[in-house]
């Protein structure tokens, strides 16, 4: 008994400490976005400035815009094909092709953005496609559909097929069925798979580098080139408001998988 | 049953549109890759020479092929630059991960160990980080880091050093940024191995007479080796081509290949080298990509 206790107080001791050198960083960021000082450094006070100074950046403005659009696009459009894949994956049994379909699934989940984008960037030099908004689109939704596939795979995976198959032979079609069984349960998963998405595009400097045009600057492109020439008040807030973005996607994300979960089934990894 | 198949056909036209799209956007983009890397360096716009004209004919083809030159692939392997940068990379990405292996699995295993309620919470509580952008995390870093950041002021405070330490631009500012980025990463395999793992064989382990170290190295850890494998992979390879960390919080003299390729992308403009990098880097990684292939695959059969 005395060996678990001190065990147990070891890995209470090494979450906590892992949990806080997770989360000290973007605390502090966060409160120093109300920094009212000009040094980043001293502490000056409380005050909005920051905010009020990037409400009037026009430059950031549109960076943040462009950045939302690609965001939101790309998202739905990586959630449809994501879905898709899954879905043949998990219920296509064998098909022509199937191993190199799911390696180029899991292939760019790993694999360095540099390589991702640089490539992506020679296709569109090649098709000579205009790059902007759509070239980033398209480049994000490639690298977003893998972890929808993945995260709705492991959803079909672990639903019960015996309720797809109890619906066809009450006389559903197989469409029939996918549309009333199946997307009705794997939906929290589709949910946090567009939100997976959302966020790892609006997050994305290098891929965006790569397959953007002059003056279609993304927000992360905008933020790198000014954190490259040195520490600006005004960047905690920017970086504050994509927090509290991101924050709110979690929450519907979670409260989403939480409504899975409240149906009596094991809720997604993610 | 037979109802099986039958939702088998339908679902194997699913695979037609994002089978389509990833050859388009993922597959083919190497071949320009690669017809690039092979062609002669050019100050034009794009950069580099046309290769082959596909309607051109055969004759054309022929010629075209002739031209091909491997000297991009030369002179990776002559320039210094280049070959310190892949060994350099490979060191960091190594040195890294070892480090995420060995502060990571502790807190995978507080997290399995916790009480079944609070493993859910712990989980959530590591996932969020990962969300936050990855940009912004590296930022936060560089406020605590530098010359008057909070770091230092808590150091001089505490009279543990006399003057401000320089962390930006160093190693270990580097290794601090890449260990943050990636912590998720490796927790969140190795907590789903150790999660599943039966607290009885441990137990019997200990009944048996064995000192924790060893049931931990005996029994704990031999049985946690997929996750490892997992975490490990997961985390090396991005970290191979890793760019943005290392630009931003390493110093500027020994750079990894990630870097040396954008450099060479966006400042050089030589197309045709950065490619052949590219393809190099690629062929670098690409044991280690079939590795974790295999080893996704063989956990998506497992938990079916």
């Amino acid at each position: 008994m005395r060996k678990v206790s001190r065990l147990s107080r070891f890995n209470i001791a090494s979450l906590a400490l892992g949990l806080a050198f997770l989360y000290l960083p973007i605390l502090i960021l966060v409160i120093y976005s109300f920094n009212a000082s000009r040094l980043v450094t001293v502490w000056g006070g409380w005050s909005l400035r920051w905010y009020h100074e990037f409400f009037n950046d026009r430059a950031m403005i549109e960076a943040a815009w462009m950045s939302l659009r690609v965001a939101v696009s790309s998202a739905t459009i990586a959630t449809l094909l994501g879905t898709l894949a899954a879905v043949a994956l998990s219920r296509g049994e064998r098909f022509r092709g199937r191993t190199l379909f799911s390696g180029m699934l899991y292939a760019p989940l790993v694999m360095p953005e540099v390589i991702t984008g640089l490539s992506l960037l020679l296709l569109f030099v090649a098709l000579n496609a205009e790059r902007g908004f759509w070239t980033v689109t398209i480049a994000h939704t490639t690298l977003t559909m893998c972890f929808v596939a993945v995260v709705v795979q492991s959803r079909l995976g672990s639903l019960d097929r015996s309720l797809e198959e109890a619906a066809m032979d009450l006389g559903c079609d197989p469409a029939r069925a996918f549309v009333a069984v199946t997307l009705p349960l794997i939906a929290p998963a589709i949910v946090a798979g567009w939100m997976l998405a959302f966020t790892l595009s609006l997050d994305d400097l290098v891929i965006a580098s790569f397959t953007t045009g002059p003056g279609s600057a993304t927000l992360p492109i905008r933020i790198y080139s000014e954190v490259r020439l040195g520490v600006k008040p005004e960047i905690n807030a920017i970086c504050t408001l994509v927090i509290a973005l991101i924050a709110i996607v979690i929450v519907i994300a979670s409260l989403a998988s939480k409504l899975s979960s409240s149906r009596g089934e094991s809720a997604a990894p993610l | 049953m037979s109802s099986r198949r039958i939702f088998a056909r339908p679902a194997r036209f699913a695979a037609i549109a994002p089978y389509l799209w990833m050859m388009l956007f993922f597959l083919v983009p190497f071949a320009f890759v690669l017809k690039i890397s092979l062609s002669q360096t050019a100050i034009a716009q794009p950069p580099y020479d046309p290769l082959f004209d596909l309607t051109a004919g055969w004759e054309a083809l022929k010629t075209a092929l002739a031209a091909l030159s491997i000297d991009n692939f030369r002179l990776l392997i002559s320039d210094d630059i280049y070959v310190f940068a892949y060994v350099r990379s490979l060191t960091v990405a190594v040195t890294a991960t070892a480090l995420l292996l060995l502060i990571g699995y502790p807190i995978a295993y507080g997290m399995a160990r916790l009480p079944r309620s609070w493993q859910a919470v712990a989980m959530v509580l590591v996932i969020v980080p990962f969300w936050t952008s990855f940009l912004i995390r590296i930022y936060a870093w560089i406020n605590i880091l530098q010359h008057d950041g909070l770091l230092n002021q808590i150091l001089l405070a505490l009279h543990l050093v006399s003057q401000p330490v320089v962390w930006l631009s160093t190693d270990s500012a580097m290794y601090i940024g890449i260990v943050y980025s990636y912590l998720p990463f490796m927790i969140l395999p190795l907590y789903a191995t150790l999660a599943k793992m039966e607290p009885a064989l441990e137990e019997a382990a200990g009944d048996l007479g064995a000192p924790p170290w060893q049931v931990f190295w005996l029994v704990t850890f031999p049985l946690s080796l997929p996750g490892v494998g997992a975490g490990v992979l997961l985390c090396f390879i991005p970290i191979v081509g890793e760019f943005v960390i290392p630009d931003l919080l390493a110093g500027s003299n020994a750079l990894m290949i990630g870097q040396t390729l954008w450099l060479e992308f966006f400042t050089n403009k030589d197309w045709p080298v950065a490619s052949a990098a590219a393809i190099v880097l690629l062929v670098v990684l690409l044991v280690p990509l079939l590795l974790y292939e295999r080893l996704q695959k063989r956990q998506l059969e497992q938990g079916r």
